[in-house]
């Protein structure tokens, strides 16, 4: 079973009604609401999702994270690796909401998007479930601390941070 | 030497599996070619002119034998029978088979080894100073340091998918043996007043097509917060490095346009936050990679008189030596760079007799140098003699290191699918006109570097004479640089002027180098000259 799928949710199971091709890691239910644009989200004050374009800078949401319950952080090509700092800056400010990665999202890039904090997933293009479930399953371990609860090796190797693991 | 603990080998096994499944989902059409192609690049495989190659790990350049007796069995098993070593203390083949690539991570992993991160747009493999743990002049060994930034940026989920490369380098003397300021982090370990060990951060240096020297951006982060600046300096980059054009990405760019001041500031600001996120590892953590990097045990009284009878083998002394910081040993250079040969290749043969002297002569240990050649770091003086005479007997004993025979060259045409001309034949040529004219000795320490291309990879900013090749009108032209260094007077070089013919190339670097000899003043190295009188005798040499 892969590093944060919880027992009752299985990749498969997860798909919400949000599209066909949905990943969540998620107990609650999905927010339907539209994502709006962070300039929308700054100027109104009750949206309660908000999208991210690469260019945006996600500290200015930091105001506002009580009010949020989705943040959609669009990745237009794999390659722009913005999206992953976003997350983690909203994960360390405390945000508690949906984090969902959307767009050009691949199986090769999940395990990354997870560790930075991504717990929902609606690509462009289907995933193969079993393929995503390898990739979340392949690192038995990780070097450096990010946005999830896996203890890095450097401390494993020092008994630290162990309290981590058995919440 | 760093030895892997079952977490280590737990990770490197799991990435030669992902990659054979990797391979496999290419091979059922899952993924397209430019979905695959950053994947196979991150595990170091490129498409070049004629074959795949691949590009092997050696994590700031130190091997032990068994690694080396490794990479001449790939050598034999997969390619030609040799491998190329490089300017960033890795190895790469050059005939690689794609349907071979995860037997050869297999095989590597079984030694200790990988190809992780050795291209694509990530933390690359952390590079150092080849006279680590050896040199007189440390304030301390540099490779702790380097191995938990290796640690680190491994597998990095936030930092994986970079507006570029990206390359670091760790030294620990104010002598820069490794061009630290012309990588996108420098680091130098070094002593504070109180005492301490800290970390001087250079950032925004490197070459290729916009070469830039490092700014100091911080003069000491403490080392219970390397981690943790280095962590903020990437963030700032990934957020905010240019991603519109491949050509301005560079880290380098970044600090550029923003300007020093306005970088460190952003660095400052987000290390401030990132200092309450524990990201830092526990101190000990880096206790235990020391004991990794602990002296050997060195003999207590060494003879440290060394028998010069022999004129050769005392040139080589000269020559291809650097003082250690035991008394009665040396460190001793293995040069890749014989009359005419292609500079940094290594055959299968040679590869396991260095690793054979390595176990008998330097405590098993072997560094891999920026410049190409092979060090070995650890030599008891009494053993010198017996070193040379088995290098001797294999071709490996050409006393040329840092001479205008010690060429660094980028694979360029012959192999490169970026280059715009050929760099190994000018490398050749130069080597063996030197050679033939007897003018080697004379000129002394002359760093000289070619690149076939704007990109670089043969640091021809940094050479004292460097070479350009370019291509006019779809026929190969080389320009002329003079007046760079990589070492701590860190200099980029200025071209001289028109480019020239293959032919023509090599008459120019004779007549630099003629300008120099009948200009120099005692003991001044072609640089120095070059500094003193300027450009206007070369060029007068060369186009009057």
């Amino acid at each position: 079973m892969a590093e944060g799928l919880s027992s009752t949710q299985t990749p498969a199971e997860g798909r919400g009604p949000l599209d066909a091709t949905s990943l969540r890691f998620r107990d609650d239910d999905p927010v339907l609401d539209p994502a709006v644009t962070v300039d929308a989200f700054t100027a109104q004050g009750n949206a309660v999702a908000v999208r991210i374009e690469p260019g945006d800078d996600v500290r200015e949401l930091l105001p506002s994270l009580d009010r949020l319950a989705l943040v959609e952080i669009n990745f237009p090509t794999f390659g722009d690796g913005r999206g992953y700092s976003a997350a983690r800056i909203l994960r360390e400010a405390g945000y508690r909401g949906e984090l969902r990665a959307v767009g050009d999202v691949l199986v090769d890039q999940i395990a990354y998007l997870r560790r930075c904090g991504f717990d929902a997933f609606a690509p462009e293009a289907p995933l193969d479930p079993d393929d995503v479930a390898a990739a979340l399953d392949r690192f038995p371990h990780v070097y450096q601390p990010a946005a999830d609860e896996r203890n890095p090796i450097w401390n494993l190797r020092h008994g630290k941070g162990e309290e981590l693991r058995d919440e | 030497m760093y030895l892997y603990d079952q977490y280590d080998q737990a990770m490197v096994d799991a990435r030669v599996a992902e990659f054979r499944d990797q391979c496999q989902r290419r091979i059922d059409g899952k993924l397209t070619e430019d979905q695959f192609k950053p994947l196979r690049l991150m595990n170091g495989l490129y498409l070049q002119l004629h074959a795949y190659m691949l590009r092997v790990a050696v994590p700031y350049g130190t091997l032990k034998s068994t690694q080396m007796h490794a990479l001449a069995d790939i050598a034999d098993k997969y390619d030609r029978g040799y491998g190329h070593f490089t300017t960033r203390q890795n190895i790469q083949y050059n005939w690689i088979k794609l349907e071979d690539a995860g037997d050869i991570l297999a095989d590597l992993a079984k030694v200790e080894m990988h190809a992780i991160q050795t291209s694509g747009n990530c933390i690359r493999n952390i590079s150092s100073d080849h006279f680590a743990g050896a040199a007189a002049d440390e304030v301390a060994d540099p490779r702790p340091y380097a191995e938990l930034l290796r640690q680190w940026s491994s597998f990095h989920p936030e930092f994986s998918y970079l507006p570029r490369k990206f390359k670091i380098c760790v030294i620990a003397s104010d002598r820069d043996r490794a061009a630290m300021k012309l990588h996108d982090i420098g680091i130098q370990i070094v002593r504070n007043d109180a005492g301490e060990l800290g970390a001087a951060f250079y950032v925004g240096g490197g070459m290729g097509r916009t070469p830039m020297i490092a700014p100091l951006i911080r003069d000491f982060v403490p080392l219970d917060q390397l981690i943790t600046y280095a962590e903020a300096c990437l963030r700032v980059y990934n957020r905010y490095g240019r991603r519109d054009n491949k050509y301005k990405a560079r880290i380098k760019i970044l600090v550029h346009e923003l300007g020093a001041a306005e970088y460190t500031r952003q660095v400052e600001e987000e290390f401030a936050h990132l200092l309450d996120q524990g990201v830092e590892p526990p101190f000990a953590e880096l206790k235990r990679i020391r004991t990794f990097f602990e002296d050997p045990a060195f003999a207590q009284s060494s003879a440290a008189e060394i028998d010069r009878s022999d004129p050769d083998f005392a040139l080589w002394v000269d020559r291809n030596t650097h003082p250690h910081k035991v008394e009665g040993y040396t460190s001793a250079v293995i040069s890749l760079k014989p009359v005419g040969g292609i500079p940094g290749d290594a055959s299968a043969e040679q590869m396991h007799l260095m690793a054979d002297l390595a176990k008998d002569y330097s405590f098993d240990e072997l560094r891999v140098m920026h410049t190409q050649n092979i060090v070995l770091p650890h030599v008891a003086k009494s053993d010198l003699h017996a070193l040379w005479t088995a290098l001797e007997d294999a071709g490996l004993g050409s006393p040329n290191l840092d001479t205008v025979e010690d060429i660094i060259a980028c694979p360029g045409l012959d192999y490169c699918s970026l280059a715009n001309a050929r760099s190994i034949p000018v490398a050749q040529k130069i080597s063996e006109r030197f050679a033939a004219t007897g003018k080697t000795a004379a000129l002394g320490e002359l760093k000289l570097k070619i690149s076939g291309c704007i990109n670089a990879c043969g640091h021809h900013h940094a050479g004292h004479i460097g070479i350009l090749g370019v291509d006019r009108k779809g026929v190969e032209n080389y320009q002329l640089l003079l007046g760079g260094s990589e070492a701590e007077d860190t200099a980029l070089a200025k071209i001289t002027g028109p480019g020239f013919s293959e032919d023509g190339i090599v008459d120019a670097v004779e007549k630099a180098a003629d300008v120099y000899l009948s200009a120099r003043e005692d003991g001044e190295r072609f640089l120095d000259t070059y500094r003193r009188i300027g450009m206007a005798p070369f060029k007068e040499a060369l186009y009057g």
